[in-house]
This record gives C-alpha cells, structure tokens and sequence, in this order.
C-alpha cells in the first residue's frame, strides 16, 4: 500500500486536477448510491408512501416547496432526490456489469485471438467491424424494441452481446505487440504452457490499454441504458433510472417543471462526466505518444 | 484499388446476409404473422388458408429464400399496422431522417475539425483548455438530455425556435420534401441538427486534436517551418492532411451511431422521419416495418463505410499503393 503512494503513477494522480474531480465525483456518487437506502428521505417505489397532493412539487427552496423533498417531486409525488439516489444503483449496477463481463468475454477472445491467430481472428475481427459499423446503441435499441417484457438484465445482456468486441480488438492488438518480446520467447523456452504464457506474461502486460477502453466503456454504458430507459425499452417501470426519470419530465418542460429534468440529467452527466475525466487521464498516462508536459500543463 | 473495393464488397454482401438472417428469425419467433394478418377470431381454416398463401407451411430455408427475393425486389411485407407496403412508407420518410443527419454531420465536421486544429496550436491557453473541458462534458451529454435541454433553453425560455416538426417543405424530385429551402424549415433544422450533431462535434474534435498534436511533432512538419513555407500551408497543407486519417475513418464508424441517435433526436423533436417511425413500430410491434427499417440502414451504413474506405485510400497514399 506504502509503495502504492510513494509511487510515480499515485503521484501523478494526485497532480492532476481533472483525475482528481474525476474520482472524487464518482466515489461521492458511488457512496450516495450504494447507501440509497439510507439516505433517501423516501423510498420512491413504495406505493403506499406516495400520495398524489404532494405531485410536482417544486424544490424545497422554491414557493411551494414542501418539507421532506429537497428537490421536488415528480407527477406521482416521488421525491426526486430519493429517486435520483435509487437510480444511479441501475446506473452503476449497468455499468460495473458490463464493464465486467463484456471484459472478460471480450479479454479471453481477443488474447486467444491473438495468440493464435488463424480463424478465430479472421472471425473475431470481421465481426468487430461490422458490429462497429452498426454500432452498439443501434444495435442494443433494436434487440431490445424486439423483444419485450425485460428487466435489467436483459438491458445489460442487450449492451453485452456487441459491447464485448471493444475489448476483444484492443486485447489483440496489445496481445500482437507483446507476443513477440524476449520474455516471452524465454518463457517458452524453459518450457511454459500456452496457458501461463497467455495468462501469466501476456495478459498483465496487455491491460494498461485495457483500462482506457473499460474507463470509457463504463461511460458509455451508463448512458446507453438511460438513452434505453429514455426511449421506453430499458428498464420496466417500476424499477428506478435517471433515463426514464428524465423521459417522465419531457412532459413537463413546457409547464416550466424543469426540476423534474435538470436534477436526474445533472446525475447522469456527473457520472458520465467524472469517468471521462478519469479515463482521459489514464490515456495521458498510458500514452506515451503524447507527452504529458505538451498537452495539459 | 479495384480488389480493395472487390473485398469490401464481398464482406458487405455477407454482412448483409447475415443481417437478413436475423431479420426473418425476427419474424420466425417474435409474433405469428398469421394470427395479425387473418386476425385474432379466425377460424382454423382461415389461418390454414393464410398460412399456405404466404407460404408459412414451408420449410426454414424455403422460407427465407423467398423472404430474400422479395427483399431484393424491394418487398417487405405490408405494415401491420398502416397496412400498406412498408417499403414505401420508409422511402417517404427517409428524407426528412438524411437531411437531419447530413445537417447534424456538417456541424460537427466543420466545428469540430476546426476547433480542434486550433486547440492544438496552442494546447496551453486558457481558452483552448475551456475548449477542451467543453469537449469533455460534450462527450458525457447524452443526446437525449441535450434535446431536452435545447428545447428548455431556446423554446420555453427564449421562445426563439420551433421544436416541433419539420416546417414548410418543398417538394423536389419525385417524393423528397426538403426543409432546406424555407425560412421555416431551417428554423425547425437547428436545435435537431444541434442535438444530433454536437456529440459527434466533441468525438471528432478530440480527435482532430490528438492527431495533430502528434503530427506536429513529426520531423516533416519541422522541415517544413524551416523551408519558410507559410503557417497556413504548414497547418492545412502538411500537418492536417496527415492527423484527418483518424478522423475520417472515426467520421465514418460514428455513421451507425449517427443514425441510433437520429431515432432519439427524431423522437424528441417529433421529427418526421424514419426513426420516428422505427420507434412507432417498436412499441405497436409491427415487425415488418423493423425489418424493413434495419435492410435499409444497413446498406447505407455499408455504403458509407465503403465510402469512407475509398477516400481513406485518397487521402493516405500509404495504402493506395499498397
């Protein structure tokens, strides 16, 4: 852990302003999420704790603001906070889970890809570009319009299943440049299997482009579901997500509800905002093509 | 050249295919088209009689060969719902939906190769790393909160533009209406193309950015100040030409997500065109029209990539020579 603080990369963190912004947005975030419960004045998707006189309140500080409701309510009288808190839990839960396991899928085919080349390349690659040219929003808005009745899961299988060839395409690239170091054919040599070799030598030093990728990608998720939810074919209705909090409000703008809009966004955008500031410092930091002192300081 | 083009030819035919696979098992297992087509209270031998017309009593691979031709033949069914060829009620709408994104493109090639070019001159001033956060946040807007937005700003509160439609149009050759020729139509053009626009603008002006101040280093770009040619000709000449290889080949990946987030602008903007109608058929579960939707996106997003492969090749002699 000491040499974790003492060390080049934490010290450049800790330098640059925007990798700093960025984790702090997201770990206050991250906490207001996972302890929702806790926090939330309300729980927004009890029925029983909802009353309809309290619909489209205004925010706490503006005329006709009402007590528990810091930041309004919305037209079946949820309180917005509450709501928002509950819905970064699916913003994150989409995210950490594609981030995770479109990763492995993506890691695993692109390293044997790579290693092997051949076939499974030939495939995997063609594959990526047309799924690239397609892209994953279209793609995801298409499986999902197609087939109803889903819940969470089927949103995040719905980004998954095209999502996965981002990182099986930097995983081969990385692994193209790596295979043919001394390390490697010296572990050949005294006789390491495929495996370790893959596993072992390959792998760790593949994932540094791997983290960009999946910082982004993280990004990316987090507002594919709420462009899903937005549109109507993410999450089901009665779970909580900013896109659909933000859908809801659409109606209201023109009745000057803005609150109704601007707070769930504002989450959203914070989110999304925080991990690319991260993700564009770990490109600074990984690159070493463009040289730190040139571009930000 | 001629067998670049010859191979990505063949992997959009296959790509194609595949596609078509997919789209008839859209209809194989989502709904029975004989129970919309002969209606819910039809007796046995009605949907008998239904089936063999269509020729749902077929095989698998019967059925999709003939699902295939009919393709070809620009036959996609009737929507289930408008019950009229679907093919034709895309065509009329494709208008609306390539104007938007060609608007939307053009801003955010202009702007985005523009300001990038000049953030990277001077990656240090105030401004340009204004620029640069704005960039950042422009990449974490989903387009959907940006319509929103836009309309909050500039049709609630400023009461400056329109956000609903298209406006007058003028009908040109054959079906195609265009808005770009009305005062009206290009008011009710901007905040559309804006919100589609302006993630792209961001990508392509990080993009630009990062090309050229790697290309700006190079030695050639050197010898090219020491030669006393002029900034312009340095900049736009040798330096862009070089960093633009990116961001034409990103220009052209991004063309799928173009047209994903022309179906939420559409929907926000209640603009007349083919994703609004993609969406309609989403929720009223009218397959025919969805598959009809994907064919034709997919031969255009092919024929854009094929596009941009060719003036890849123009612009990068590397590969022309190849």
């Amino acid at each position: 852990m000491i040499t974790v603080f003492k060390s080049k990369r934490f010290y450049h963190f800790i330098k640059d302003v925007s990798a700093v912004t960025g984790s702090l947005i997201l770990v206050i975030m991250l906490i207001a999420a996972i302890f929702a419960p806790i926090i939330a004045p309300q729980d927004p998707y009890d029925m029983k704790g909802l009353y309809l006189e309290d619909s489209l309140k205004p925010p706490i500080w503006m005329e006709g603001g009402k007590a528990p409701f810091l930041l309004g309510t919305d037209d079946q009288g949820r309180d917005i906070l509450s709501t928002i808190l509950y819905g970064c839990r699916t913003s994150f839960a989409v995210g950490f889970s594609v981030v995770i396991i479109a990763g492995i899928i993506g890691m695993t085919v692109g390293l044997l890809a790579g290693f092997y080349r051949g076939l499974l390349e030939a495939v995997t690659m063609r594959l990526a570009d047309a799924i690239f040219s397609f892209s994953t929003t279209l793609i995801a808005m298409l499986f999902l319009g197609v087939l109803k009745n889903h819940g969470i899961g089927t949103v995040i299988l719905a980004i998954i299943i095209t999502d996965w060839v981002r990182y099986a395409r930097t995983m081969r690239g990385s692994v193209l440049g790596v295979k043919e170091e001394d390390y490697i054919s010296a572990a050949r040599a005294v006789g390491a299997s495929d495996f370790r070799i893959m596993f072992k030598y390959i792998l760790l030093n593949a994932i540094p482009p791997i983290l960009i990728i999946a910082a982004v990608d993280f990004g990316a998720a987090v507002m594919l579901e709420a462009t899903l939810s937005f549109l109507g074919v993410g999450v089901p209705i009665n779970k909580p997500s900013l896109g659909m909090m933000i859908s809801t409000g659409k109606n209201y703008i023109y009745a000057g509800k803005w609150w109704l809009v601007v707070f769930p966004g504002a989450a959203l955008v914070l989110i999304v905002f925080g991990i690319n500031l991260l993700a564009d410092w770990l490109r600074e930091e990984i690159n070493p093509k463009i040289m730190k002192s040139e571009v930000s300081k | 050249m001629a067998k670049c083009i010859f191979t990505r030819l063949t992997q959009g035919v296959i790509v194609l295919l595949a596609v078509s696979l997919v789209c008839f098992m859209i209809f194989q297992f989502f709904g029975d088209p004989v129970l919309t087509l002969a209606g819910r209270y039809a007796t046995q031998a009605q949907q008998e009689e239904v089936r063999t017309k269509m020729g749902l009593d077929k095989p698998f691979y019967i059925q999709y060969f003939v699902f295939l031709k009919n393709a070809l033949h620009g036959d996609f069914g009737l929507s289930y719902v408008a019950q009229t060829p679907v093919l034709g009620l895309i065509l009329e709408r494709l208008p609306a939906s390539i104007e938007l994104a060609m608007s939307a493109m053009l801003i955010a090639l202009l702007f985005g190769i523009c300001l990038g070019v000049l953030v990277s001159l001077n990656p240090r001033y105030f401004i340009n790393r204004i620029i640069m956060a704005g960039s950042l946040l422009g990449i974490s807007l989903p387009t959907f909160l940006i319509g929103i937005l836009l309309i909050m700003i500039f049709a609630v509160t400023l009461r400056f533009l329109p956000t609903f439609g298209r406006g007058e149009v003028i009908k040109i050759a054959g079906s195609w209406r265009t808005g770009f020729f009305t005062i009206g139509g290009i008011r009710h053009l901007i905040l559309p193309a804006i919100t589609l626009g302006l993630y792209q603008l961001a990508v392509l002006l990080r993009l630009t950015r990062g090309g050229m101040l790697e290309v700006l280093r190079e030695d050639y770009i050197r010898t090219a100040w020491a030669k006393g040619l002029t900034a312009n000709m340095v900049i736009f000449k040798h330096a862009l030409r070089n960093a633009l290889i990116p961001v034409i080949t990103m220009a052209g990946l991004q063309f799928g997500e173009l047209i994903a987030f022309s179906i939420v602008t559409e929907s926000i903007f209640q603009w007349p065109g083919a994703g609004n109608l993609l969406l309609t058929a989403v929720y009223e579960t009218d397959h025919p029209v969805i598959v009809a939707y994907v064919m034709i996106t997919s031969i255009l997003i092919l024929f854009v990539n094929l596009v941009v492969d060719i003036l890849y090749a123009y612009i990068n002699p590397k590969i022309r020579y190849e």
